[in-house]
């Protein structure tokens, strides 16, 4: 199907977006890389009367270094988070995670802003933003604040963004040195949507013990969520396959436990997320291992 | 503004037009400028075979506005051969190594290989089919497919050589 008429406005600054998303607010769509919203415009089950393009808005894509603080323009796509070689040395996860993203021509175009205002659960850049406490900033006629991760996503499709607020970046803490990472998700095939994903960074105590996990689950509930009883299991825990058992274990009892399908979906999805946790922590125990 | 003024650059010929906003480059490109080679399958970023180079990168055509693209240049499967005995190394592979059945999702898939073989000029098959997945084959199985890439890929590479030398 075709989209249904729009008015089209392609501001070049950041005032001049913001303006005109006050003026037009849930009239409005934003259109970044546009590879969720077009399918939806292209189905009409999105058909806002107004398109507001930010392809043209200067300083929205951009990655650089702010101290302990990899800052990442809310344009950037994919391909280029997946490539940039700061991504890869201050936030490796990230980088692993924009890599698994769809296919060639999605992360041509597909942003990390969009990704994250979309609030797929199932989708990575939620997943990664929830697992490492990414903070999220956000602009509006009423200037800019400032929303954690974990406070951002509140259902499927469904963010705390207002009608007249626009994601302008995303600040990542850098990985610490000696920390393990991994990114893994299972779909039907290679770039479909995933049906599960898991995001782990594991940092070590001065003995090599694990002092802080971090595990980031997508695909097992309506937003993307913290593994928190995984991760109080892990903390102290020696990197190894012990862990990797531990926490798999963990989280199929939670997904088990809190997931809210039908009995099948529910052990399908505590099973997936047993087996991707227990490859992601193994991965993120062996890059440990490797670095240190 | 229902419709915009833009100048696109479509295999190295500009085109200054009015567009409706709404109008997909899909649409654009075969219906505007009548260049039929790019095929539309489910509209929705899923099938592939829309897929266009813009400025040099593979994209759907079905994902983008043409109002968006001011300035930009598109090249369609139109521009790989100007005539039947001048393919590209990459069409000459689909020719050679049967890589095609009903010719649907060709375009696509050509065009999707060519960006991969000028990003990596020596693939494995594994990383053939990651760069492939999102282009929906339903008559060869991909086999054929892996091999007329690889065939391609091996043209390009001896030519490019030669000219090195």
């Amino acid at each position: 199907m075709k989209p249904s008429r729009f008015d089209y406005h392609a501001p070049t600054t950041l005032d001049e977006c913001i303006a005109l998303l006050s003026r037009y607010g849930d009239d409005a769509k934003l259109l970044a890389g546009g590879q969720s919203l077009v399918p939806m415009m292209n189905l009409r089950l999105a058909v806002p009367e107004v398109v507001i393009d930010l392809n043209r808005v200067a300083g929205l894509a951009s990655v650089r270094r702010d101290g302990d603080t990899l800052v990442v323009g809310a344009a950037t796509r994919h391909h280029d988070v997946a490539m940039s070689a700061s991504v890869r040395e201050a936030v490796p996860l990230l980088a692993e995670a924009a890599a698994q993203i769809g296919y060639p021509a999605i992360r041509f175009r597909g942003t990390i802003g969009g990704s994250l205002a979309h609030a797929d659960p199932v989708s990575e850049m939620p997943c990664v933003a929830v697992a490492v406490d990414a903070q999220l900033v956000l602009r509006s006629p009423r200037g800019l604040r400032t929303v954690p991760a974990g406070e951002f996503f509140v259902t499927h499709f469904t963010s705390v963004l207002e009608p007249d607020e626009l994601l302008v970046e995303v600040r990542f803490p850098v990985m610490p040195a000696g920390a393990g990472w991994a990114f893994v998700e299972f779909a039907r095939k290679t770039g479909d949507f995933a049906v599960a994903a898991v995001a782990a960074q594991l940092l070590l105590d001065s003995d090599g013990r694990i002092a802080t996990a971090c595990l980031g689950l997508a695909g097992v509930g309506e937003r993307p969520l913290r593994a928190v009883d995984a991760e109080r299991l892990l903390a102290g825990a020696a990197p190894g396959e012990q862990a990797v058992a531990v926490a798999g274990e963990q989280v199929a009892a939670t997904v088990a436990r809190q997931h809210g399908g039908t009995d099948q979906e529910r052990e399908y999805k505590a099973h997936v997320g047993r087996t991707l946790t227990s490859r992601a922590v193994r991965m993120a125990c062996e890059r440990v291992e490797r670095s240190s | 503004m229902i419709t915009t003024a833009v100048t696109i650059t479509v295999n190295g010929e500009a085109y200054s037009t009015e567009v409706e906003s709404r109008k997909l480059l899909c649409d654009f490109i075969r219906e505007d400028l009548r260049l039929t080679g790019t095929h539309v399958g489910c509209e929705q970023g899923v099938c592939g075979t829309c897929t266009v180079l813009l400025d040099g990168q593979p994209v759907r055509s079905c994902l983008l506005f043409a109002a968006q693209l001011e300035g930009a240049c598109v090249e369609t499967i139109e521009s790989l051969a100007t005539d039947n005995e001048h393919l590209h190394p990459v069409q000459r592979g689909f020719w050679e190594k049967h890589g095609l059945q009903c010719g649907f999702c060709t375009p696509g898939m050509v065009l999707t290989a060519k960006a991969l073989l000028e990003e990596n000029p020596d693939p494995t098959d594994e990383q053939i089919r990651t760069a492939i997945a999102g282009n929906i084959c339903r008559c060869t199985g991909y086999v054929f497919i892996v091999e007329a890439i690889q065939a391609a890929a091996r043209e390009l590479r001896e030519r490019g050589e030669a000219v090195d030398a």
